[in-house]
Parts: C-alpha cells; structure tokens; sequence
C-alpha cells in the first residue's frame, strides 16, 4: 500500500512537472513573438440580421493587419441584439464585444450611458457621412458614439404585374408619376390604391403599421418633446392621433391586414397577398428571401410625403473592451467606403458615406430580382431627398410609446377586434399605464 | 472468570491530560461537523443560486431600480401598487392560467393513457417509447415555428383545412381563447413525451402480483387500470403534478414564439406573467423594480397554488389505502392506525 502511494505522488509530480515546463515553453514563445510584430489580438464584432461583412471580407481586413483576428458573431433579428446589449451594459459591460452594433432607434436608450462607449471622434473620420447620419451617431451632448453604416432611404416597392392586370401605369416611370411623382402625398398614395382596388381583388398594401410607422418617420417630433425630451401627452396629440384616424380609415380597403414578420405576412408574398409595399433599401433582402419564384417586382423612384428614412445602424466600441484604440480602427475601416460599397453588394445595405454614394460601383448596380431595376440609382434619389427632410427626433420613451400606439393600429388591422375610436381609447389606457 | 475483570489498571487518571487533547477533539469535531460537511454542497449550491437571487429580487423590488441607469430610490411597496393597478397584470395572470389549465390537465391526462398503452406487452416497444419522447427533444423556438404556420390566420395549414371542409376559419391570433388553445397544444406536443416517459417508469415499478390477483378475480383491462395502476402511481401523480404546475405558471417560451413580435398580441390576448415580467425589466419599460415586484408576486403564487395541490394530493394519498381495506370496517381501519 505504502509504495503503491509513493509511486502515485512520483507519477503525479512528474506530471505537474511536464506541465509546467510546457506552460513555460508557450509562455517564452509568445513573448518572443510579442515583441516583433505587436501583440496578437482578437477583435469580436456583434451584428445582427445581414450586415453584409462576409467573411471574404474580414479576411480581408487581417491580411493588411495580420496580428488581428476577426470573429463575427450574428444575432438573429435585431431584437435579440438588443437585449444582449442592453442586458450586459447593465452588468458593467461584462461579456460585450469589441464593437457592438446598434440600430439608430436603440440610440436614445444608449444615449443614458454615454460613458460605456468610447468617444469615436478622430480626424480620418470627419466628414465622411451624411450630416444627419453623424447628428444622429452622437449622444445629446455631442459625443460621438457610433460610426454609421447603412442608412435606409425608402422608396415604393410594387408587383408591376398586378398593376398591370389593374389596367393601371405599371412601368416605374409612369408607376411614379401615378402615385403623384415628385410632389406625392400620403393622400395620392391612398387615392391611386382606392383606383387599384376597384380594379382588383389585391389589397393595395401589406400593412397598416408599416403604413403609419413610415408617416411618424416624417415627423419632426413625434412624441416628445424635442427640447426637454419629455413625452407629450397623447391624447392631446393631434398629429398622431389623426395619423392612427387616416391610416385606419384607408386601410379599411387598402389593407392586407397583415403584420410585418409574421408567418402570414411571410406566406402572402407566394399568394398574391398584396401590389405595394414601402420599402427602405434594406427591405429589399427580405422582400426577394420570401417571394423567391415570384415575378413582376419592381421598385419606383418615388415615396409619398418627400423623403423617408427607416432603420440604419452604427458601429459603437464599447469602453469596457481591452482593445478599445485596435476596434476603432477596425470600425472605422468597416465603414469605410469601399467596404461599405461591398456590404452593400453582398446585403443590400445602402451605404451611409457621401463618398460611397458617389461611386460608379453604386450607380451601376441593379437588382436582378426586381426585373432589374438600377436600385443603386433609386436609393440614391431617395438618399438625397433626405437631406431636405426635418432628423426626427426620438427620445428615450419613444419605442415604449410608438408601440402603444402601433398595438392600437394592429387590434384594428389585424386582429379586426376594435373599432377605430375604441381602438384609440385602448391606446391612451395603455399609454396612461406607463406612468410619465 | 468473572474474578479477572477488574484486572484494569489505574493508568487511565495518568492517560487523560496528556495526549487526548487534540485528537480527540478532533474527533469530535469530526463527528459533530462531518455530515454537515458532507450535505454542504447542496446548501452552498442553494445559497448561491436560489436564496442569494430571491433575496436581492426582494431588495430590488422596494427601489427604482433601472435595467441600464441602476439603484434609484428607496419607494417601499410603490413597485407592487403599480403592478397591481395595471390591468397588463391582470390579463397576463388570466392568460396564464388559462393556458395552465388547457395545457397541465389534457397534458397529465394523456400522458397517463399514452404510458398505459406503452406499458402493455406491444411490438416494438423501444421505438414507441422513444417516440413519444421525440418532440421533447425539438427546440421549443423551433416548435413555435412550426406551430406559427399550422396556426396562421390567413393562410395557416389548420384554417385551410377548415376552409375546405367548408367551416368558419378561426382567428388564432386575435380571439383570447383560440389562441390559449394554439399554444397549449404547443405545450403539450412538447411535454406530454416527458411525462408519459415518467408514468411509464413507475408503472414498471408496479408488482405483477397485483394484476395477476386481479386477472384471476375476473378484473378487465379497464379495471385493473383504475384499480390498480392508477392507486399505484400516486407519488408519480403527485410528483408530476406539482412540476407541471410550476411550469405551467412559469410558461414563456412558447406564447412568445407564438408570434414573431412577442409582446402577447395587440390586446394582450396571450401574455403571460413570466412575458409581463420580461417586458417590464428587459422591453420598453426597463423597470427592474416592477419586474422584481412581479417575479415575487408569481412566486408567492405559486407557493400558494403548491400547497392547494400538496393538500390535494395528500387527501388522495390518505384516502387511497382504504380501499385494499374494505373488507374490514373502514372506521376501525382508521382509527387503529391513528393510534398507531
């Protein structure tokens, strides 16, 4: 018994031996190799849904940078990003990635925490967005926290086909004109769906909410108050409320009466569900994703009300990450025009840069899906028509109340269970719920 | 014999003071602290993840308590008075029971038969027997969308089929009932596997004496079941009651698959409290106070739920082994074992 003890304890130090020399091994190497090139590092980026970084193009960015490995991870939907942020911003920024990415309508919740993300502002990045894209990358005291990639300018995507059979304008040109061209109005838009309708058995549209969250884009301040930030009361609130009272009304005949995401709205693009849609620059994936075998789509150079933007995101590095001045670097690269032109052909994400915007690469690209129509050019129209319009402001209850609001539109809509007038009262309870 | 006993010297008043000391009281330490030491695991394990957070969930609940800004303020009761005035509340906690009850009792009810007809003498038992597992095995996200489809409105598998069989289509996602009913039946794809598995294990466990007594006393298949298997399976019920209850009043997943949204419908057909609970802490309102003021609300629900059932239960237990009594007096019966 004694012995067979004893050899166990030589067996056991000769092992711990082993090891540490072998730790000791990889200790001086790494040193070693430390001092020549700069330290080895990994930069983690956190996107969701499809920011076009491929991995081609991570490689990319090693190859002109070898001690830097990339690793992408990929939240499912936009969503699940955001609880992933905001829950482990609350932990202390433990577990964050080197860059998170964030969608602008995330921005006046971030904007509580201006400490967690690192200042971004550097003399290689000025000037390169859109002014209102780098108004909107900084927090109220003008900090700026995040690098803007893709901006979403909305324009009309249409089944050319449908309306065709409608006996109405189909090409885009005369399409545009019929939804009132330059000049369109929301009242246009529903007035050429009240033509569509009586000549078709389609809906004119997918969706009541789509329909009303693109009209509060184009509002200047929705529901706060810009000033002090401080939520206006909704049942004084004209504006929306005879937003939710028109949108309603029209949908009544233009509507599918479908929700954005869901199966059914999924399944409605294989059954003739619907002729129009409003579509940003990105919707242009999904739209392709779920009506693949579909024909007739197209897109028109017009969008009712001016210009209208929906979505886009920013690169932030939050400041709890040990390679803080390495991921800024890394973002300001992926941000770059040229990586911004080739996220842009890989995921349709219309790029944030003036200069990107200029490109030729742009100007020439087409959509094969929507009979090939030069969506480099369109969303490039619409980008610039952009600039005219007013930046919405958005502050930190603007998400709790916009969904209140968008609730009421859906028991109508969708579920048909409401009048619009009950509709609305149930809104205001909901909206007294919150407690402001 | 007995004259050499006392042969025991005196050496015991020389032993004492020197050596004892230490080891002895070592030994007494080790034999008063040892199984304390050796349960400690689970006390420590329960300490850190289960009274440490229901604690802090209670410190949390009396303060304005931000999901990104933090501690705020001191506001006593505040919190509950809140949650208790908001009708949100009271819906979730209807939905939730609701889809409770629809999915815990056609689930346990099923899973008994199903365990039943798996205990008796079929070919290919292993194959059934794992199949009912299977769906236990599909992520629950993946059920909701499987499910999403079958249940659509518009164009969902199930209304199209009542569509050509000519009957009115039903609004899931819209009415409060159809909708409970869709994500039961989620549930209960999911559950009645697992549970069928457990019956099946104790129905193992049952004597065969028992049914070859009552085949010989003429009993059919269906008496031998109520008579026998059932009575038998007791702790079994006992024990998969109270978890299906606890589940049950814990129900997440699934209602908020049933919709790509998540928020429990327009009209908050479908939320559930574990669904406000979320939506108050980590949604919109980023309110961790109100969050832990109704994570502590649903737990004293359910402690009160779990001892309705524990009451219950037992009267069942308590009642049961009267019958294998009857041919006695049923008053003697119990009175001799009360003086027991």
């Amino acid at each position: 018994m004694r012995t067979h003890a004893r050899r166990n304890w030589t067996a056991l130090s000769s092992l711990a031996a082993v090891a540490l020399l072998a730790s000791g091994c990889s200790g001086t190497t790494e040193s070693a190799e430390g001092s020549g090139v700069g330290e080895d590092i990994t930069l983690t980026v956190a996107t969701f849904n499809n920011f076009g970084y491929t991995d081609e193009l991570l490689a990319e960015y090693t190859e002109a940078n070898p001690h830097v490995t990339i690793k992408q991870q990929k939240a499912a939907t936009a969503p699940d990003a955001r609880t992933n942020l905001t829950t482990r911003l609350a932990a202390g920024g433990e577990g964050l990635a080197d860059i998170e990415a964030i969608e602008i309508d995330w921005m006046p919740e971030l904007s509580q925490l201006p400490d967690a993300f690192m200042d971004l502002a550097a003399p290689d990045v000025e000037g390169r967005w859109l002014p209102w894209k780098e108004a909107q990358g900084r927090t109220p005291d003008g900090t700026l926290i995040g690098y803007g990639t893709d901006i979403g300018p909305q324009a009309v995507c249409y089944r050319e086909d449908l309306v065709e059979a409608a006996g109405l304008p189909s090409d885009p040109d005369a399409f545009a004109e019929f939804l009132g061209g330059e000049d369109a109005t929301w009242d246009d838009y529903f007035a050429a769906g009240h033509e569509f309708v009586a000549e078709s058995e389609t809906p004119w549209f997918d969706s009541a909410n789509a329909t009303f969250h693109s009209m509060v884009n184009q509002v200047e301040a929705a529901y706060e108050d810009s000033e002090s930030g401080e939520p206006m009361n909704l049942a004084e609130n004209a504006t929306i409320k005879t937003m939710f009272e028109t949108v309603l009304t029209e949908s009544a005949d233009l509507s599918a009466g479908l929700s954005q995401w869901e199966g059914d709205w999924d399944s409605a693009f294989q059954n003739d569900g619907f002729a129009t849609m409003l579509c940003p620059a990105w919707m242009t994936g999904p739209i392709e994703e779920r009506a693949g075998g579909v024909d007739g789509w197209n897109i028109a150079d017009v969008y009712p009300g001016g210009g209208g933007n929906w979505g886009g995101s920013f690169l932030t590095v939050p400041a709890t990450g040990e390679h803080t001045e390495e991921a800024r670097k890394l973002a300001a690269w992926l941000t770059d025009p040229e990586q911004q032109i080739k996220a842009f052909e890989a995921a349709g994400t219309f790029p944030s840069q003036t200069e990107a915007q200029g490109s030729q690469v742009l100007a020439d690209s087409k959509n094969e899906f929507f009979n090939d129509a030069p969506t480099g050019k369109i969303f490039s129209a619409r980008a610039v028509a952009l600039n005219d319009a007013p930046v919405a402001f958005r502050g930190e209850n603007y998400f709790t109340i916009h969904s209140a609001v968008q609730d009421g539109i859906t028991r109508v809509d969708v579920d048909g269970s409401q009048s619009i007038d009950d509709s609305w009262s149930g809104v205001l309870t909901a909206f007294s719920e919150l407690g402001f | 014999m007995s004259v050499q006993a006392p042969i025991k010297p005196a050496p015991v008043a020389e032993r004492t003071p020197r050596r004892i000391a230490f080891r002895q009281t070592r030994g007494n330490w080790d034999v008063k602290l040892s199984p304390y030491l050796y349960i400690s695991p689970f006390f420590i394990l329960f300490a850190i993840t289960g009274l440490i957070p229901l604690v802090y969930t209670g410190y949390v609940s009396v303060h304005d308590w931000h999901l990104l800004r933090g501690q705020g303020d001191f506001v006593g009761f505040q919190n509950f008075i809140d949650v208790w005035n908001q009708p949100t509340f009271w819906l979730a906690l209807r939905n939730t029971f609701s889809i409770f009850l629809l999915s815990s009792v056609p689930q346990v009810v099923t899973a008994l038969l199903l365990a039943a007809v798996l205990n008796a003498n079929i070919r290919a038992k292993t194959f059934w027997r794992m199949g009912v597992l299977l769906p236990y095995v599909v992520a629950p996200v993946a059920v909701g969308l499987i499910f999403s489809r079958l249940f659509g409105d518009q164009y969902g598998l199930i209304n199209a089929i009542l569509e050509i069989l000519g009957m009115d289509q039903i609004a899931w996602h819209s009415d409060v009932i159809p909708s409970h009913i869709a994500i039961a039946s989620m549930v209960n794809f999911r559950w009645t596997g697992y549970n069928t598995l457990i019956f099946l294990a104790a129905m193992q466990a049952i004597p065969k004496e028992l049914y070859e007594a009552a085949i010989i006393d003429g009993a059919g298949r269906v008496r031998q079941f109520i008579s026998i298997t059932v009575p038998q399976l007791r702790a079994t019920l006992i024990f998969i009651i109270v978890t299906a209850t606890i589940g049950g009043l814990q129900i997440f997943d699934e209602p908020r698959v049933f919709d790509a949204a998540g928020t429990g419908g327009a009209s908050k057909q479908w939320i559930t409290v574990t669904m406000y609970l979320y939506d108050l802490g980590w949604g919109n309102q980023k309110n961790f106070g109100r969050a832990s003021a109704v994570a502590l609300i649903l737990f004293f629900i359910i402690i009160v739920i779990g001892v309705i059932n524990y009451a219950i239960t037992r009267r069942i237990s308590t009642a049961g082994p009267k019958k294998p009594g009857r041919i006695g007096n049923k008053t003697t019966f119990t009175t001799t074992r009360r003086t027991k």
